[in-house]
């Protein structure tokens, strides 16, 4: 059997040992009325070879970004990945090994999640960060739930131009935990300050919102910042487009709390959206309170007292505090981490900040471009990083049907998550588009439009 | 030698990837950003070469040890081996590199793989429908409890505050309850048959019947054992209107042979990283896909996959009673893909004998330890079990933590320690199927070792590990005074 080494020789042999003549005798705990009398309902096994055919041909029926210009991001960004990341990424005793409980022989784990939190906080601008978190949602959620407490009631007000998705599975804990969100609504692309200050109360947990935001505009967190924290709450900055550090103040630099987001697009593959790498940093005194795993550097018991690296402050943690845990949290995303840590040491100081000054300056190229094809008009005037809204003249359908004939993948139809902006394209342009991708985009409008 | 940091290596201009020249005209970046919005000290990221980076993550995984090392026999974890056709799989480019916003026209390939999965493990848990959406186990079970909680709420139930979980379950179970604002009630467990206490839980349901929202499970539990009185706890528990909640971190165990389904779970996790083979990867990523009887579909997370009459695929919003949505996107594809591989890799009958075979091997194990440590229950068990260090604790002070230690030595993981928290001394162990019986006569004659030097020599077990690439570290110094990052120049204060 495929995986399974031993074979009915060997079976035999270990049966006997029990004194037991066949395999169906080791069943006998489980009640004959839930025995499962038939095979399962499933297709049959199949080969390696014949399963690589079916796959090959599964994964055939999806245009690859490898062969297909897009203009997508919306959340999830194309970033080039070096050669060096998977290569080493994919060692498989990274791969193969598990959450490091025997950090003896687990040093290399800890210690690249240990280089994780400290990029992270070299990007950020904050003080400590943990191990990871499942996707930027779920580490926003986090954030909010740290900002809310045990038991907590108090309410979280949020901006409309944090990502629909984050903001809907705000909602679904929300609802399930029991505390109130308000959200507040944008003006030329960014939060509105005015309405920002009116919802921000004394008995408010958290304020919520997003850099660059979902609209790729820059939001104003100099203005933001006083009103944040005008009460008790905590100032959560949401990245989903972590290659904006590179040139937008960091959150440490104007006074958030904590940071959360989404690394996935620095060393990983987009994979369809999945599996992601949720990140939290956090000013030193959230310490205890953080989710997750947390990797701290010690010594050797006795000997040479040589530095190694640990598990961590593991009491704030569900496998010891279980229902008193600041989190359920257990299975996290460390392989992601590992890939991002190699793309940050990678890309290093310099090719970090070139990373950000490519994507803006081919965005705004882009964008120069696109508003120049009569009917086409930016939405908003707000700064912006790598992504920009564009209003279209024809209905997005039809644009649509445009893109798919010229063989490209356009933007992010906004009219699904903010109706009010039904005929409103959501395009990003990243350091992997060049200017022909650039100025086919451009034809397609024109052609779209004519 | 301990291994320096990435940040400690390298020197100021070096560095490893190229980036592509700027091919459009210059803007200059105060004209794009105002200047207070920018960032003021740059990133202070390492300058190190390819070449550096290339030997330091090597010497990094040199100093990991995975399942591709050698035996991993961490209890619950299911730590089996991971294909390596799997990864091939989820590396093809035309399910890595697709965005989760493409028109569904340009990813018909990775929603039929939705669909076709969900189907195969509603059948393998025989549940109505699965939601694929969780990130992981302890992430399933949040979902689960939320579609719970939503389930009473239509029921005008929402008083309903109480969940039981068994003595002996994962510590996630408790804190997810505590995540979906419930009230965790532990249920003690049966010292002789290590299944619940049905007086107990006879007794919590006359009390509280009304206040419970669900029983948490896992069957077989954490120490291996299949409760044989499922049948009646489920008839007890939807009595008084509770749900059942299935965990499926010891699915591997029944795969086949029985479904929580059929059991009388209304909700089912799995844990795709345990039962299907796909890779633990350090601590994650995982999946934890929950299945849900026909009741509760209506409150699942979406979108969910769906097929037209012309056989085209498609998302499918889900109704106005949905939960609403557990995270960004449809799911860790990634690992779906493996899932979907190892599924269609055994078969019915193939992953059958998975579960068969890893259930004989844990027997296997248990039977030739006996002699030398204490079974925590001697029964016929599952896919794990529990053996203690009471025995050698007692005699000469070793404790299951230098055992597990010593095992390291012997080119061996430790099995999962003090856990489940009933058993003193717990050494948990599931060996899994995908081990060879030389293995486990490896494991057996090294443990049989350690007994012996416990009795003869236990000073080398208290002192290990001795050949790894580092001793026992000071776990008290590491939460006494946290350092969670590096800082330039502490390499001097040490």
């Amino acid at each position: 059997m495929t995986y399974i080494p031993n074979t009915p020789e060997d079976q035999r042999i270990m049966l006997e040992a029990l004194g037991l003549s066949d395999l169906e005798s080791l069943l006998t705990p489980v009640p004959e009325e839930v025995r499962l009398r038939r095979p399962l309902d499933l297709p049959a096994a199949l080969a390696e070879p014949d399963l690589k055919r079916l796959l090959s041909g599964m994964a055939a029926r999806n245009k690859t970004l490898d062969t297909t210009i897009s203009f997508l991001g919306a959340g999830t960004y194309d970033h080039a990945i070096p050669s060096v990341v998977p290569h080493l990424q994919r060692r498989s005793e990274f791969v193969t090994s598990y959450t490091p409980y025997q950090p003896e022989v687990s040093q290399g784990m800890l210690q690249a999640i240990y280089e994780f939190q400290t990029m992270v906080c070299q990007i950020t601008g904050l003080d400590i960060a943990n191990a990871s978190l499942y996707d930027g949602a779920t580490a926003m959620v986090e954030a909010v739930l740290l900002a809310v407490g045990p038991g907590g009631r108090g309410e979280v007000v949020i901006s409309q131009a944090v990502d629909p998705q984050y903001r809907r599975v705000l909602h679904t804990y929300a609802h399930a935990r029991g505390f109130s969100v308000i959200e507040v609504p944008t003006i030329n692309g960014v939060t509105d300050l005015e309405r920002l200050n009116e919802a921000v109360t004394p008995t408010t947990s958290a304020v919520v919102i997003q850099q660059p935001n979902f609209f790729g505009c820059v939001e104003d967190v100099r203005a933001i910042e006083p009103i944040a924290h005008k009460g008790k709450g905590v100032f959560v900055a949401t990245i989903t487009e972590p290659a904006s550090l590179a040139l937008l103040a960091a959150p440490g630099e104007y006074g958030a709390d904590i940071a959360v987001g989404e690394l996935m697009s620095f060393g990983n593959s987009m994979s369809y959206g999945g599996p992601a790498l949720g990140f939290m940093a956090a000013r030193s005194k959230y310490m205890r309170m953080l989710p997750g795993r947390l990797v701290g550097q010690t010594v050797e018991e006795g000997g040479q007292k040589r530095t190694g690296y640990v598990l961590t402050l593991q009491t704030r943690e569900q496998h010891i505090r279980r229902e008193r845990a600041t989190s359920n949290i257990c299975t996290n995303q460390s392989l992601l981490a590992v890939g991002a840590t190699i793309y940050l040491a990678a890309l290093g100081k310099q090719g970090f900040r070139e990373l950000g000054e490519l994507c803006l300056q081919k965005a705004h190229y882009a964008q120069r471009q696109v508003t120049a094809v009569p009917g086409f008009k930016a939405a908003f005037s707000s700064p912006f990083f790598d992504e920009f809204v564009i209003q279209s003249p024809v209905r997005i359908g039809q644009l649509q049907r445009a893109f798919e004939q010229a063989g490209i993948i356009g933007g992010y139809p906004l009219a699904q998550d903010y109706p009010d902006l039904p005929n409103a394209m959501l395009f990003c342009v990243t350091e992997t588009r060049t200017r022909e991708d650039i100025d086919l985009l451009v034809d397609v409008l024109k052609e779209a439009r004519a | 030698m301990s291994e320096k940091l990435i940040f400690e290596k390298g020197a100021p201009g070096r560095r490893a990837a190229t980036m592509s020249a700027l091919d459009v005209p210059v803007e200059s970046l105060e004209n794009m950003i105002p200047a207070q919005l920018l960032r003021q000290d740059a990133a202070p990221l390492p300058e190190v070469s390819e070449i550096e980076i290339v030997r330091h993550y090597t010497h990094l995984a040199q100093r990991n040890f995975g399942v591709d090392t050698g035996f991993y026999p961490l209890g619950s974890c299911t730590m089996k081996y991971n294909p390596k056709l799997n990864e091939d799989m989820a590396a093809l480019p035309g399910f890595a590199h697709i965005h989760p916003s493409q028109p569904e026209s340009t990813v018909q390939g990775a929603i039929q793989l939705f669909y076709e999965l969900e189907q195969y493990l509603a059948e393998i848990s025989g549940m109505a429908r699965v939601t694929l959406q969780p990130s992981a186990g302890a992430h399933g079970e949040l979902t689960g409890l939320m579609l719970i909680k939503a389930h009473h709420e239509s029921k005008g139930q929402s008083h309903r505050n109480l969940v039981l979980i068994p003595d002996n379950a994962h510590g996630t179970n408790p804190a997810s309850a505590t995540l979906a604002d419930y009230k965790a009630v532990e249920v003690r467990s049966d010292p002789q048959t290590g299944g619940i206490e049905m007086a107990h839980l006879e007794q919590l349901l006359a009390a509280h019947g009304q206040e419970v929202a669900a029983i948490m499970m896992t069957n077989p539990n954490t120490l291996g054992l299949f409760d044989s009185n499922i049948v009646e706890i489920a008839r007890m528990v939807h009595e008084v209107g509770g749900q059942l909640y299935y965990d499926g971190a010891n699915a591997n165990a029944v795969l086949g042979i029985t479904r929580p389904g059929d059991m009388g779970f209304d909700v089912v996790h799995f844990n795709l990283h345990k039962t299907c083979s796909t890779p633990h990867g350090g601590g994650g990523p995982g999946a934890g896909p929950i299945g849900v009887k026909e009741h509760l579909v209506e409150f699942l997370p979406g979108p969910l996959p769906a097929k037209n009459a012309q056989g085209e695929y498609y998302w499918q919003d889900p109704g106005p009673r949905s939960i609403g949505k557990v995270r960004a996107n449809m799911g860790n594809f990634g690992v779906l893909v493996r899932a979907y591989t190892y599924i269609r890799t055994y078969g019915p009958d193939g992953l059958l004998h998975v579960a068969q075979s890893a259930i004989l091997n844990a027997n296997y194990l248990k039977h030739e330890l006996a002699s030398d440590y204490e079974i925590a229950y001697p029964q016929t068990c599952q896919h794990e079990f529990i053996a203690t260090a009471q025995r050698q604790k007692e005699e000469s002070g070793v404790t299951a933590t230098d055992i597990a230690k010593r095992l390291l030595d012997f080119g061996m993981y430790a099995p999962t320690i003090y856990f489940p928290l009933i058993v003193h001394e717990a050494m948990m162990i599931e060996p899994t199927e995908t081990e060879t019986r030389e293995t486990l006569d490896y494991f057996i004659s090294v443990m049989r070792q350690i007994a012996q030097e416990a009795r003869t020599d236990p000073d080398t077990v208290k002192t290990a590990p001795h050949t790894t690439p580092i001793g026992r570290l000071d776990q008290a110094l590491a939460a006494r005074k946290p350092n969670l990052r590096w800082t330039p120049g502490q390499e001097e204060t040490r």
